[in-house]
């Protein structure tokens, strides 16, 4: 198998600096945020990969970067070997763009309220001409509705139905790799289990390749393959599911997964992990986790960690092994 | 136990008037709370959970309103407090934490002026007195410096911390009741393990019966003694925590268990419950839940459906799961 999806060196920083008249009276500096920080991986054909991390990790920028609604700051996203952001042939932008689609978080804000699901589901390939005679039915009735609702408006659907109408345009365009933001994280459990089932389906019945975005570390067991944790921008950890929930190897990764709610922890008592994610204006020095590990050493506030492989595990940790 | 249990709700009916017939959004609702114990109520989108809550501390919006059933604080029923009475009520003897910790503070006051001012409201004490209170209760929630950080505004507190400081608001007064209603819900996995560490240590040693709301079961599993679970509006099951889980008697709580990601680990697909919970105003006959059940025979599509009594008060099923012995119970 081959990487479909190659990210090097991705960095993206966003100016959230005050108005310029507002610095100059009261004397601040450019306040700079980095989203993304020098973040490598590879996505493989007809495979999972899924990012975790909690709020501020970059996870969501990530993901606009590889769809190309952000562009990155430094680094490459090469999909099928184009780098969307700098390629000028024209032609090979619009193939590599056609095989890329999106599914958002909340369904209810990702639907245009005044559009029949007819049209909401033909537009990505009517806007390019495409021919959508009985597109928007078959891919209704692929998805688990009925050709009937076509017809209907947004509004007459239930979360995890407007989810469902959210995949059938992502598949409009016959992409083969989806990004998928925090998909299920607006629906109930029983309708989230509907859903993971549909994308699972879709994915082996057109080989399908997903970037799946999501705090959730129990969706993501679920369907992920490989796994990167991001932590603060920084991808701190990366491997194959069963090796990271095995054995993971960063700190923050350990914690993590302590923290994390378990149907059999009857009683539980763990201790809490400690602090907050920092400021992302200001990330600490050196490994951007040392201010909360609970095994820092001098070197981690100094030297920022350079990614390792550890068998088929890659960590960035100065004490990880 | 024969202590009074805090809270007790009795066959609670919430019910909203519509232009196309009356809903009821809460349906017979019947449980009690004792001192120390956290009780998880869990139910999908829709199910009343909340409605059950905001019932409880007088909350509901209009035209929602309790038709009937009693709600008895420490044995005193308030159903029908209003106005001044309920307002001294609420605060301290019942304290509320909501979702959404930024719109339950207000922006335009310091944390410290909210807190003194609850703490003064409800306990005769000076400003002086009130001031170390509140410092002393920030402190319990575990909030770093609290003397220094008294005078800050929410705003400048991260949505963990701000949370803290909902539940220190909550508490202040020192009430017997807590509700909480998905208090954990927009937080962060590791702010998440520490709030809920902090409601149950709070739970222990304060003796607070804590109502818990929340769609995340692996939540209600680490924190909860026992949990009810709500389906269109009524109790579904009701037990210990270990038992509801590990081996649920209503289909419905089985298949809500077996489809969290967590409880299929390592298969192919995801358990999925067919088609989605009815809407209130359309509800099927019989028992809610027959039209998605796997078990469902025609005594479930007839009226009167199930309740807690068809099964030892555990589920509301006439083929109730996992019973080792026939119940001896008959008609």
């Amino acid at each position: 198998m081959s990487a479909i999806i190659r990210i090097e060196h991705l960095t993206r920083v966003f100016d959230v600096s005050k108005p310029w008249l507002n610095r100059v009276i009261e004397r601040l500096p450019k306040a700079l945020l980095t989203a993304v920080s020098d973040v490598s991986f590879e996505i493989e054909e007809n495979s999972v990969y899924a990012l975790v991390g909690e709020s501020g990790s970059g996870k969501s920028t990530i993901g606009k970067i590889v769809v190309g609604l952000v562009p990155p700051s430094d680094g490459h996203v090469k999909i099928e070997g184009v780098d969307l952001a700098t390629e000028t042939d024209r032609d090979k932008v619009e193939a590599v763009r056609a095989d890329i689609q999106m599914i958002f978080q909340d369904p209810y804000a990702s639907l245009n309220p005044r559009w029949r699901v007819r049209e909401v589901i033909n537009e990505p390939v009517s806007a390019k001409g495409g021919d959508v005679t009985g597109l928007a039915e078959k891919l209704l009735e692929q998805v688990g509705l009925s050709a009937k609702d076509a017809a209907k408006y947004p509004h007459e659907f239930s979360g995890g139905q407007r989810q469902r109408i959210c995949i059938a345009r992502a598949l409009a365009s016959g992409p083969k790799i989806i990004v998928c933001d925090e998909p299920t994280s607006a629906l109930d459990v029983s309708v989230q289990a509907q859903v993971l089932n549909l994308m699972s389906d879709l994915r082996k019945e057109l080989g399908l390749t997903y970037l799946f975005i999501s705090h959730d570390l129990t969706v993501v067991q679920h369907m992920a393959d490989k796994i990167g944790v991001l932590y603060l921008g920084r991808l701190v950890e990366e491997a194959p599911r069963d090796r990271l929930f095995d054995a993971p190897k960063h700190p923050y990764t350990q914690m993590l997964f302590a923290a994390a709610p378990r149907m059999d922890g009857f009683g539980r008592e763990v201790e809490p992990p400690k602090g907050e994610i920092p400021d992302a204006i200001n990330p600490p020095t050196g490994c951007a986790f040392h201010p909360r590990c609970p095994i820092a050493v001098d070197r981690c506030s100094k030297e920022r960690p350079e990614m390792r492989k550890i068998g088929d595990t890659r960590v960035a940790c100065h004490l990880a092994e | 136990m024969t202590d009074t249990p805090v809270l007790s709700v009795r066959n609670l009916v919430v019910e909203i008037p519509t232009r196309h017939g009356v809903l009821r959004p809460v349906d017979n609702v019947s449980y009690d709370i004792q001192a120390g114990e956290i009780l998880g109520v869990v139910g999908e989108s829709g199910a009343g959970k909340s409605m059950t809550g905001n019932a409880v501390v007088g909350l509901l919006d209009s035209p929602a309103r309790i038709t009937s059933g009693e709600v008895l604080l420490s044995g005193q029923p308030i159903q029908n407090l209003r106005g001044e009475a309920l307002r001294r009520l609420r605060g301290k003897k019942m304290g509320m934490i909501f979702q959404d910790p930024l719109t339950s503070l207000n922006p335009l006051l310091t944390i410290g002026d909210q807190l003194t001012e609850t703490i003064q409201e409800h306990l005769k004490v000076g400003q002086t007195e009130a001031q170390e209170r509140a410092i002393a209760a920030l402190e319990e929630v575990g909030i770093p410096a609290a003397r220094s950080r008294i005078d800050s505004y929410p705003h400048e507190f991260s949505g963990g911390m701000r949370q803290r400081v909902v539940i220190a608001l909550a508490l202040c007064a020192e009430p017997d009741l807590v509700i909480a209603d998905e208090p954990t819900t927009a937080l962060d996995v590791s702010v998440q393990a520490q709030i809920v560490a902090l409601l149950k240590r709070l739970c222990r040693d304060r003796g607070v019966a804590v109502m818990l709301v929340t769609h995340d079961m692996g939540v209600i599993a680490e924190a909860a003694d026992r949990v009810a679970v709500m389906y269109a509006g009524r109790l579904a099951e009701l037990g210990p925590v270990r038992e509801v889980i590990t081996a649920a008697h209503h289909p419905y709580t089985a298949g809500l268990m077996a489809s969290t990601p967590l409880a299929s680990q390592g298969k192919e697909r995801l358990r999925q419950i067919p088609g989605a919970m009815p809407r209130l105003g359309n509800l099927p006959d019989g028992c809610a839940f027959h039209p998605r059940c796997d078990y469902a025979q025609d005594s479930c599509r007839a009226n009167p459906g199930p309740t807690l009594d068809t099964c030892d008060g555990r589920a509301a099923c006439w083929f109730p799961l996992n019973i080792k012995e026939k119940s001896e119970v008959g008609a």
